[in-house]
């Protein structure tokens, strides 16, 4: 059994025979790294087969799911194994607003293609993403929002981001998004949809 | 049948028989909004003009400067907001306080579903669900051996605080003919029990309180004119099981690992959901239910899950409310643009469709002899863009879907915080634009 074959379980949401074959290659001495690169390969597929309308959110969630049993299996494994990465993306929720649906699947796309993402959850304070910023030296600030009535908190994220001299590119991502609403608050980017969030991050990262 | 059901819960709205008239004029206004938007709903009659009826959320709070922390806790002061909204304003069709609900009352049961302004969110900002898995994955049986058992012993415990102890009631049918029957009700003896009874007691208080002032408001706007635009609620059982209890991360892996089971759920939620509608409107003496749809949206869910999950429980309460002369008013948020066909099946003039996103010159091609349509100014438009290109919007929506009746002017979603004045360019576009 090959690495080729898990990408392709993970991409075909065959749950039973990703986690069979990651227990194989483990057991056959593959480095769980080169394993890892293998669902990761299988991720950037399914985030591409999103963008092409053949899959759903239905397979975005469940694709989460394989990856994340996928990934309890190899943790132990790969303690001390330093992962590389493109680059290092902060994300958040912003202030005011609680929903984290669209910004998990986003994580979720991010890493598979090899990010390594900082997430800072709900709720987040523009204090706590300029902290992030500042510690991370992040070149890309994902800000998700669903209610309209937390405009204001992008646009005041963006400002205190920017008042402390920190010019990282940023992206907000959401349902009602859009140029005007970019060109509003003063970001860099907007998306409505993962695949949106992944080209942008293509695009800073030159990836 | 459903035919004349539906004329006589129509005649009955438009009636207004429990609605106090302040004057002839008001009585004469608010029957010419109510047939207004009767001839756009049945498509057999053109309407005189196109009726306007915004999706208002808090607007009407942020509109007379109250935060969403005011309207929650300061019944007053929210419905002098909604009297004032409707007045100033004149919609063909207004929303009521009901979107400011009781913070206090809330607060009384620690409602665990919510964070709202005084709970977990500033005051400014809409109060905001909190989707977890309340059900587990394995409580499906549970479930569907006795629905309302698993509401009342497992589902309410876990989302009000206050009503933890009712984990050790013992299930209602175990009251029967049997001599020790006495047993069932030890639980009520428990003082723990009983002060959760105490919560539900001063609950139903706050929500008698709350209630008196909303059905107020609404007797003073309708007996002013202006019709409700619902008259009752209810929602899709796949929406039911996806935002009450399993979370849309739950239920989308269910669709994977144990869709025999979801189905089954489905099937013993439908016949419930009807229920629901059916009541609410009935008690309202107006045809109209909300039904907010959620997770069936493009990019949700595939054609194929959309057709087998989504659409086959939906339809039935859709067809069980029209069956009983209701009208389904169905408030697609997001796009509906791959889903347009299925809804194509529907009976002619018994439903509304709200759109958001979906395209709206093919939905007015493929739904146009079935439904009414209503929508779709964008939220970001009337958040950020001039009077004037609302008005431009508007005036081509009207054209493009207006065309032969059967549309309603509205927001594509929730309207909150937005500036007055584009809500006024909304509502006057209605009466610019809209006469047939």
């Amino acid at each position: 059994m090959s690495k080729e074959a898990l990408s392709k379980a993970m991409a075909e949401l065959e749950e039973e025979q990703v986690i069979a074959l990651v227990k194989e290659l483990l057991g056959s001495g593959v480095a769980p790294l080169e394993i890892v690169k293998a669902l990761q390969e299988g991720m950037v597929e399914v985030g591409n087969r999103f963008e092409r309308g053949d899959y759903f959110l239905s397979e975005l969630v469940m694709a989460g799911e394989i990856m994340k049993g996928a990934m309890d299996i190899l943790e132990p494994h790969l303690a001390g194994e330093s992962t590389e990465h493109k680059g290092t993306i902060v994300i958040g929720t912003v202030r005011g607003d609680i929903h984290d649906l669209g910004k998990n699947i986003v994580v979720m796309l991010l890493k598979g293609a090899g990010y390594k993402v900082v997430d800072l959850g709900v709720d987040v304070p523009k204090e706590k993403f300029v902290e992030a910023v500042k510690e991370t030296g992040a070149p890309l600030v994902g800000m998700s929002v669903l209610l309209t009535s937390c405009q204001g908190a992008l646009k005041e994220t963006i400002e205190a981001l920017r008042a402390e001299g920190l010019n990282p590119k940023v992206i907000i991502g959401g349902n009602y998004v859009n140029e005007t609403v970019k060109k509003h608050v003063g970001a860099d980017y907007f998306a409505t949809t993962a695949s949106d969030g992944l080209k942008a991050a293509a695009e800073v990262f030159g990836a | 049948m459903a035919e004349e059901r539906q004329e006589r819960m129509l005649a009955l709205w438009a009636e207004g028989q429990n609605v106090q008239f302040a004057n002839e004029e008001a009585e004469r206004a608010y029957k010419e909004r109510v047939i207004r938007l009767k001839d756009a709903i049945q498509l057999k009659k053109v309407p005189d003009r196109v009726p306007v009826c915004p999706v208002t959320g808090l607007f009407p709070a942020y509109y007379a400067g109250l935060t969403v922390r005011d309207a929650m806790y300061d019944y007053e002061r929210a419905a002098a907001a909604w009297r004032k909204y409707v007045l100033d304003f004149q919609p063909d069709a207004y929303i009521g306080m009901f979107l400011a609900p009781p913070g206090r009352f809330f607060e009384i049961l620690d409602y665990r579903l919510y964070k709202w302004p005084g709970r977990g969110t500033p005051p400014h900002t809409s109060y905001q669900c909190l989707e977890s898995e309340y059900m587990k994955a394995d409580e499906y049986d549970v479930l569907i051996q006795d629905p309302s058992d698993f509401w009342i012993r497992i589902y309410l415990p876990r989302i009000f605080g206050a009503l933890k102890p009712w984990e050790k009631l013992a299930p209602f049918t175990e009251v029967l003919e049997i001599v020790m029957t006495c047993g069932s009700f030890i639980p009520f003896g428990f003082p723990e029990v009983q002060a959760a009874f105490k919560a539900v007691f001063e609950a139903g208080n706050e929500a008698v309180r709350w209630a008196s002032i909303v059905r107020s408001v609404d007797q003073d706007l309708q007996g002013q004119g202006f019709p409700a635009l619902f008259g009752g609620v209810t929602k899709a059982p796949f929406d039911i099981i996806g935002d009450t209890l399993r979370g849309t991360h739950g239920i989308m892996m269910d669709m994977y690992r144990r869709p025999e089971k979801l189905l089954k759920a489905l099937d013993v939620l439908t016949p419930l959901a009807i229920r629901m509608g059916v009541s609410s409107a009935r008690s309202a003496g107006h045809p109209l239910v909300f039904i907010p749809l959620h997770k069936g949206a493009d990019g949700f869910l595939s054609d194929k899950q959309f057709r087998t999950f989504y659409w086959p429980s939906l339809k039935k309460v859709i067809m069980g409310l029209i069956e009983e002369g209701l009208v389904p008013f169905l408030f697609a948020e997001g796009g509906y643009n791959s889903r347009l066909e299925v809804i194509s099946e529907l009976p002619r003039g018994k439903t509304v469709w709200l759109f958001e996103h979906t395209d709206m010159a093919r939905a007015k091609e493929v739904l146009g002899d079935v439904a009414c349509l209503a929508g779709n100014v964008p939220i970001t438009l009337l958040t950020l863009g001039t009077p004037q290109e609302i008005k431009d919007y508007c005036k081509h929506l009207i054209n493009l879907v207006g065309k032969g009746g059967g549309f309603i002017l509205s927001s594509g979603g929730v309207i909150d915080d937005i500036n007055p004045e584009n809500m006024r360019a909304l509502i006057e576009s209605a009466k610019e634009f809209g006469g047939y």
